[in-house]
């Protein structure tokens, strides 16, 4: 199968202290398999998704998106967040095997 | 490409033209759920009916593959402590599946919006719940026309 899968993250490095600011995260590489597919001997290929994402702000959840088979490979989201403080936002997806991708990012309010 | 579009391309064109076209002509009632949108949307709203309004989505009227289609929603909302989206359910009636995303707010989240990109089997409505803190659902549909789809081979 295909490699590791890469979180990406999109987001500003500054803001200002309240800021609204677009947060673009893509995790590259993900086949996202839906478990409805079939192989070329007619066996199923069995299911294996990202079913979740989580995003925090210094350890307080802010959105946890929960996902089926019927969310693309390559999971990609788009969302806005606040920027209180100067902090790291922290990004988790849950493969359904239990393995986890991390990445974060440092926010500075200045 | 990604691989997965590789794979059912090949499968495909070995399976013939003739099991090509017998399969995209079986989908559509062998996978429709038009039933489970009905059923999940019951759930959700503890069967009360869901309201309109307040919920925009965005998402192209004909798409050539429902391999990855882009959607983006929003839901009008202040975001206040007692007037907010708790969360926005994303579901398709014409997928295996009625599901496909579920976006969970928390009260620090300035605005109800998403964006990600969704498969879809065949032509069909995709549906949005947003589940408010204070108790009260609204709903929205788009039909949306897919050339080839995007689930199983």
């Amino acid at each position: 199968m295909s490699a590791t899968p890469q979180p990406r993250v999109r987001m500003p490095a500054t803001a200002k202290a309240g800021e609204i600011v677009e947060v673009k995260l893509l995790l590259s590489g993900h086949d996202m398999e839906s478990g409805q597919r079939k192989d070329k001997d007619g066996r199923a290929i069995p299911r294996k998704i990202v079913n979740q994402l989580v995003v925090s702000f210094e350890g307080e959840e802010m959105l946890r998106v929960e996902m089926f088979p019927a969310v693309a490979a390559n999971p990609y989201h788009a969302f806005f967040v606040r920027v209180p403080k100067s902090g790291i936002f922290r990004f988790s997806w849950r493969d359904d095997d239990g393995t986890i991708y991390n990445a974060e990012h440092k926010v500075t309010v200045g | 490409m990604t691989r997965s579009d590789e794979i059912d391309r090949r499968a495909l064109v070995a399976g013939g033209l003739s099991l090509g076209l017998g399969l995209a002509l079986a989908a559509p009632d062998a996978h429709a759920t038009q039933g489970g949108v009905d059923a999940v949307l019951k759930k959700l709203t503890g069967g009360n009916t869901p309201q309109s309004g307040r919920i925009s989505i965005d998402l192209p009227p004909i798409t050539e593959s429902g391999n990855s289609v882009p959607l983006t929603f929003d839901v009008q909302s202040p975001m206040s402590a007692d007037d907010r989206v708790r969360s926005v359910h994303v579901l398709a009636d014409g997928n295996p599946n009625p599901e496909v995303a579920v976006f969970h707010f928390g009260p620090a989240m300035p605005r109800a919006t998403g964006q990600l990109r969704i498969r879809l089997a065949q032509s069909q409505n995709v549906v949005v719940v947003a589940l408010m803190a204070n108790g009260e659902a609204f709903v929205a549909r788009r039909e949306v026309k897919v050339t080839i789809g995007g689930c199983a081979g």
